[in-house]
């Protein structure tokens, strides 16, 4: 293995598809027409020297080291900015070219200093490179000059020297190194989008500056490491390459955060790891991270996770520590115990959206065959269920339609329920750059979200009241219909058209017009007519949605209501349009893909239908239940009712993210054995029997399918610190019981996966190596995957407008709690934030808070800061408030990344009609001021802590 | 919705809701295939018993629609 060096080709690729063929250096090339001659010299294998210039940015043209000669042109241009024409003759070398790129260096040198060797960027610094590349073998100048190296000079202060910012966790930025190439600038701007550098000062006193001269920490910095990425020397370096040194291998893999699915070059050094980079030839980032992805994977080795199995007979008992085989035993016994008792459903399991396709896939064959019923479930339950269902029953499949590439082509964006700037933050800033080229963008949700407002761009923002999708989509729909601005011409090619008639006049009725629902919704019908007429004629329109969507009592007819739309204005089927959940976790459209909703095998198939599960019943041979099991919400309810007794839970930690804390503490404590087989010891392990350690996705192979459909493979780079992958595990679990499951490595869990699913026949380890990653579905008929669905037809076949009657939420709100919660996500937090808690993400938010529009806050006298008591039917917590007008008055808002606020103590056992997704998006509460923490806050802390209790081993005696 | 009837015949009329603006035939045959294929056989059986005992609460299409339901089991 050796480290992957990845070709900087100096500037951008052309899309054009007209051709250029030129001279460099006495080769004849050909390239796309606006590459530039730089790109074209490095595509023939010629370096042409630079400093300002990588491929990641647009030319730039400052360092004037990439000089070249062109016959017949005066002077010597800069080969970043020069584009090719035909026939140009290039020389890239002459005793010119030398003279002019050694002065150069000669200034730069002059001012930078000589500590190559304790240089944290030894062995991966452009600048001692190019330094190599023209000869530099003097500095004329000497060291002595005006300078920005040293801290003084000549015995005085230096005030052109300037300390390090080590103000963010994971980067230091050392301006006595900066050679004020602008490359962080740019990738700043062009790459993340959020403008947050900026060079102040001209000539001699430019100056990167965060900000208005502020640290990194305290300006808008994001951390997403793109300018880190893009230094060419030490001056912005991660601090783990600082402590550590430089990698000596890597491992492409993919990062195990959102939905993205952002691939990594994860660079070691023996087993650990130096640093994640962002993988150029990753075709969900493209070479672009995230705080969370590129430096919040310190969790792998936290000292909190728990690395030794461990059982206990009683949740009030300490653990005790003890081998695999007594932990494995253990549990097999009382879940057999259990099975006898309470009959073979009385047992059950949850696959994990953290853990890979292959893990994900053994669990549910672990339940369905080993178990024996199918009350298997994921977390996929209570975030984008609604979208499995919703879009199965329109377009006949249950995954998003396009590629992330597919923006590119985008002229509006449709974003409905989703704060991408913080929960997926890489798609995010490849939305932002379409953006700045022109794209036209709506944003329908209660909050003013980052998305809304940011350096050039400005969204027409729909601010509706949290529970009215419906009504709001519906009113779009009636726009459309109304003013006749519906693609005909493709509803009737691709569409039914008589189910289109019935929608149509449906959503036609007066009731349904903007005007007419105004009242409810909140919104404004001029900017709703207006945002239904830029998304039905503004040329390519793609609508992305998030779980404001799918987390409402009416969040299947949401979804369907958006595939409605997409239809009506023709915009499915070619890059540029669709629909497009964005997922949440790292695997959860594998996990469903995988067969985890207790109803479905895996590809989407009931198990009703004998054919399908007569296939798998031969493969596993063994006999399956052919009724649908539970569903998380119904595992629960069955618990307490006493007919769901025993819980395998991978990854996964239902008590913080599952709705109704009170009652899901009420099913766990019910249950007769919960196994929790995971990192750290989370909460739900605190309703545990049997904890079995997990591995991180650093320690194991496999795969994970990312939003687009895209799978790409997880790469072990390190032992499991517990022993064993989890796969592993759930195969020792499955034997433990007297199921016996044979794998020695998961690309034969892929071949098997393949050979019984249709849509992932032609996916296998081999492929994925060799393509880097592929869409399903991926057969015979499309052996490099599928980037765009629903190309020249739907999957169902005809397309299916679904009627979409809005019906309001039982959640009211009323006098004794008037206000509307709901909830988000921050970018810099996880989920329930077991891994991002655990790293140094927490400077950037270390608590919950309550945003509160300023009307509603001084009407409870709350101020910014202040403690305050938010409280439901469902129960009360307290937190602080930041007071703010993000949000409209009377709704307010809250993230669920810390257990000690416990928001979900807060949330209702209201569910999507269709799926039981919960409605987490939708509370009637009340705020008031509060001294601290709730009586519920305190008495569950006590609980945890007496709870994680772990006996001291004892020493056998002699 | 504390006890467990209650409970799954307010799911079950939410599911008729979605249905009712389709009309009362096709909204009796969705609702009959979403509970079927959705709902867990431990979960028809109580929703059965509670038709038997009167099928108190239930909108008269998710009525219907149980009804047929449990003809074809």
């Amino acid at each position: 293995m050796s480290l992957i060096q990845e070709t900087d080709f100096g500037t951008p690729k052309s899309k054009s598809e007209t051709m250029v063929t030129l001279t460099i250096d006495g080769n004849q090339i050909t390239v796309p027409e606006g590459t530039s001659i730089m790109r074209a010299a490095m595509e023939a294998g010629t370096q042409i020297p630079k400093l300002c210039a990588t491929d990641m940015v647009d030319a730039f043209g400052s360092c004037r080291l990439c000089l070249v000669e062109i016959e017949g042109r005066a002077g010597t241009p800069a080969s970043c900015t020069t584009p090719v024409m035909p026939g140009l003759i290039v020389h890239t070398q002459s005793e010119r070219l030398k003279k002019l790129r050694k002065g150069v260096m000669e200034l730069y040198i002059s001012d930078h200093p000589l500590d190559c060797l304790t240089c944290a960027a030894n062995g991966d610094c452009e600048l001692q490179d190019m330094a190599g590349a023209v000869g530099l073998r003097d500095v004329r100048y000497g060291y002595e000059g005006e300078n920005h190296v040293f801290a003084k000079s000549h015995g005085c202060e230096n005030d052109n020297w300037m300390p390090k910012d080590e103000s963010n966790p994971y980067f230091t930025y050392d301006p006595s190194k900066c050679i004020v190439c602008s490359r962080c600038v740019r990738a700043c701007e062009e790459v993340q989008g959020t403008f947050a550098l900026t060079i102040s000062g001209r000539g001699f006193d430019s100056r990167v500056s965060p900000g208005m001269n502020e640290s990194f920490l305290g300006s808008e910095c994001v951390s997403c490491g793109a300018c880190v990425q893009a230094c060419p020397t030490a001056t912005l370096t991660e601090k783990s390459v600082i402590e550590i040194g430089q990698p000596e291998h890597s491992v492409v893999t993919t990062c195990a955060y959102c939905g993205v699915g952002c691939a990594f070059k994860a660079e070691m050094r023996g087993e650990e790891v130096v640093r994640m980079v962002p993988w150029k030839d990753g075709k969900a980032n493209r070479g672009h991270s995230c705080v969370k992805g590129r430096f919040a994977w310190g969790y792998t080795t936290h000292k909190e996770r728990i690395l030794k199995p461990m059982i206990r007979e009683r949740i009030e008992d300490p653990w005790q520590e003890v081998s695999w085989d007594e932990a494995l035993n253990f549990a097999a016994a009382k879940f057999k115990g259990i099975q006898q008792k309470y009959g073979r459903d009385a047992v059950g399991g949850i696959t994990s959206s953290r853990c890979t396709n292959e893990e994900t896939y053994l669990v549910q064959k672990l339940i369905r065959a080993g178990f024996g019923n199918n009350n298997v479930d994921t977390c996929a339950r209570v975030c984008h269920s609604p979208t499995g269902y919703g879009l199965s029953q329109t377009y006949g499949t249950s995954a998003g339609t396009q590629d992330f590439d597919s923006v590119e082509d985008t002229d509006v964006v449709l974003i409905i329920g989703a704060n991408p700037a913080s929960a997926h933050p890489v798609f995010a800033s490849r939305l932002k750059k379409r953006l700045r080229q022109g794209a036209r963008l709506i944003v329908i949700d209660p909050r003013r979200t980052e998305m809304v407002e940011s350096p050039h761009v400005k969204a027409l923002h729909l601010p509706l009241m949290p529970g009215t999708n419906v009504a709001v989509l519906t009113a779009l729909a009636h726009v459309i219909v109304t003013e006749g601005l519906a693609d005909e011409a493709f509803v009737r090619e691709r569409c039914d058209w008589s189910e289109f008639e019935d929608w149509a006049a449906f959503v036609a009725q007066d009731k349904h017009s903007p005007e007419a629902t105004a009242n409810m919704t909140g919104v404004d019908p001029k900017a709703l007519r207006e945002a239904a007429r830029i998304y039905a004629t503004g040329g390519n329109g793609a609508i992305y949605y998030g779980l404001g969507v799918t987390e409402h009592s009416q969040g299947s007819t949401t979804v369907i209501a958006i595939a409605n739309l997409a239809m009506v204005t023709g915009n499915i089927g070619r890059p540029g349009v669709g629909v497009n959940p964005l997922r949440g976790q790292n695997n959860v459209q594998g996990s469903c893909d995988m067969g985890s909703f207790p109803h479905e095998l895996p590809g989407y198939r009931h198990i009703a239908g004998d054919a399908v599960r007569e296939q798998f019943e031969a493969m596993w041979n063994v006999k399956l239940n052919n009724e649908p099991g539970l569903r998380i919400p119904n595992m629960f309810d069955a618990a307490i009712e006493g007919s769901f007794m025993g819980l395998y839970v991978q990854g996964e930690d239902i008590l913080q993210s599952d709705p109704n804390t009170k009652h899901v503490v009420a099913a766990l404590s019910a249950m007769e054995c919960v196994i929790v087989h995971d990192l750290f010891l989370n909460e739900t392990a605190n309703y545990a029997h049997v904890f079995l350690p997990g591995s991180t996705f650093l320690e194991k192979d496999g795969t994970f399918t990312n939003a687009e459909r895209r799978i790409q493979r997880v790469r072990k780079v390190m032992t499991p610190l517990n022993g064993y992958a989890d796969w592993e595990v759930t195969i020792m679990l499955g034997k433990a019981m007297g199921f016996t499951m044979n794998y020695s490595h998961p690309s034969e869990i892929m071949d098997e996966i393949a050979a019984l699913t249709p849509t992932f026949a032609g996916v296998s380890y081999a492929k994925l190596d060799e393509l880097g990653s592929v869409q399903w579905p991926c057969n015979e008929k499309a052996p490099e995957g599928t980037p765009v669905m629903h190309i020249g037809g739907f999957v169902r076949g005809k397309g299916k407008f679904i009627l979409t009657e809005y019906i309001a939420t039982d959640e009211r709100t009323g006098p004794r709690y008037p206000l509307l919660l709901t909830t988000g996500r921050i970018l810099s937090q996880y989920n329930v934030g077991a891994q991002t808690r655990r790293t140094e993400n927490v400077v950037w938010h270390a608590e919950d808070r309550l945003e509160i529009h300023p009307h509603d806050a001084e009407q409870r006298g709350v101020r910014d800061g202040d403690w305050v008591r938010l409280a439901s039917r469902a129960g009360e917590t307290t937190l602080r408030a930041e007071i703010t007008d993000r949000v409209a008055p009377g709704v307010v808002y809250t993230t669920f990344h810390h257990p000690d606020t416990q928001a979900n103590v807060i949330t209702t056992d209201f569910s999507d009609w269709a799926t039981n997704c919960p409605e987490y998006k939708v509370t009637a509460v009340q705020i008031s001021p509060s001294n601290g923490p709730s009586d519920w806050q305190k008495a569950y802390d006590e609980q945890a802590r007496n709870s994680r209790r772990i006996a001291p081993v004892v020493e056998a005696a002699e | 919705m504390s006890s467990s009837p209650d409970k799954l015949v307010y799911m079950a009329n939410q599911i008729g809701k979605f249905f009712h603006s389709q009309g009362h035939e096709r909204a009796v045959q969705g609702i009959s295939e979403h509970i079927w294929k959705f709902w867990d056989p431990r979960m028809r059986k109580q929703i059965f018993a509670h038709l038997d005992a009167g099928g108190a609460g239930l909108e008269p299409d998710v009525l219907d629609a149980l009804l047929k339901l449990r003809q074809q089991a």
